[in-house]
């Protein structure tokens, strides 16, 4: 079983090089609607899939976070992007494999990934 | 919804709101009676006797988005659907208690699914509140609690990839102790 022990150790570790993803002006923000239409609409593991692959790439300059309802149901999962320039991409239909694409294309690359936005989903409809 | 586990998710959600600092979330199976049972407890701002009695009306919601709120019902229903029970015990300032029981031999009795994803969504999104986590199985118990982790962890959040990984292998090393099966 895990112990205590071992977390001590992962402290001491982390410790001093623990980059604190302060909510500053120059971060990414990815926000993740998490109400009643987002976790029925498979929002969970979109939401782990982000934290997973911003950990993984090291991206100190991104914070994954959630919120409630933004009232557009039907497209859910719904992912907002919130650029330092104040530019905002709204992603709809997420699924895991999508938001390990964003992180490469749009957080990493700084390219917007067109067909996911809602933009191009609504005008298909 | 299709798994217990995402209600837990959306039912916690309603604690965060409600602006607890600390949220308990039990769940009670025993395989003898085929009974389980979940609750979830908070110290937010509580509700009043006639709030509680709206929170289950579909209809009734605080939310300004839209006009519907069906967390609250969608999990009394699972818990109905086998025959179970269901109820909200609630004060104004002192917090919630939402608990669903279970007869989980019935033909519609929901899988719990993934509780682990939902715990850890939970603590890594909200690492400035504790949680309380205590599953049981039997006469086995596993217990996680953010507020021993902090003690220990001073100024790492629970949030640092490498502490989320540490609480995933916990829960992950619990859930098959609990169930049995050997860990993986």
């Amino acid at each position: 079983m895990k112990s205590l022990e071992e977390l001590k150790a992962i402290r001491d570790r982390v410790k001093n090089n623990v980059t604190l993803r302060k909510e500053d002006a120059d971060a990414i923000r990815v926000v993740v609607g998490m109400a009643t239409c987002g976790i029925a609409a498979g929002a969970r593991p979109v939401l782990a899939a982000f934290t997973e692959e911003v950990a993984k790439r090291g991206l100190t300059n991104v914070m994954v976070t959630q919120t409630g309802c933004i009232g557009i149901c039907q497209y859910e999962p719904v992912v907002e992007v919130f650029q330092p320039d104040g530019k905002k991409t709204t992603y709809v239909k997420m699924t895991a494999d999508k938001a390990a694409r964003v992180v490469t294309e749009h957080l990493v690359n700084g390219k917007v990934v067109e067909e996911y936005t809602i933009g191009s989903i609504s005008n298909l409809k | 919804m299709q798994e217990l586990s995402l209600n837990v998710l959306d039912i916690a959600q309603n604690s965060i709101r409600a602006d607890a600092s600390l949220i308990e979330i039990r769940l009670t199976e025993r395989s003898t009676d085929q009974f389980l049972e979940i609750s979830i407890s908070d110290n937010g701002c509580g509700m009043t006797a006639e709030q509680v009695a709206h929170v289950m009306d579909p209809f009734f919601t605080t939310r300004t988005t839209r006009k519907v709120g069906l967390g609250v019902p969608f999990f009394k229903m699972s818990a109905e659907a086998t025959g179970g029970t269901f109820s909200i015990v609630s004060e104004p300032g002192k917090g919630t208690t939402t608990t669903a029981s279970y007869c989980t031999g019935h033909i519609d009795m929901l899988p719990l699914g993934d509780m682990n994803a939902t715990i850890l969504t939970l603590i890594t999104m909200n690492p400035d509140r504790d949680f309380l986590y205590r599953r049981s199985m039997d006469d086995k118990v596993y217990t996680l609690d953010t507020r021993e982790l902090k003690a220990v962890l001073e100024d790492v959040p629970l949030n640092a990839p490498e502490v989320s990984a540490y609480i995933k292998e916990s829960l992950e090393e619990g859930e098959a102790e609990l169930l049995g099966s050997p860990a993986v």
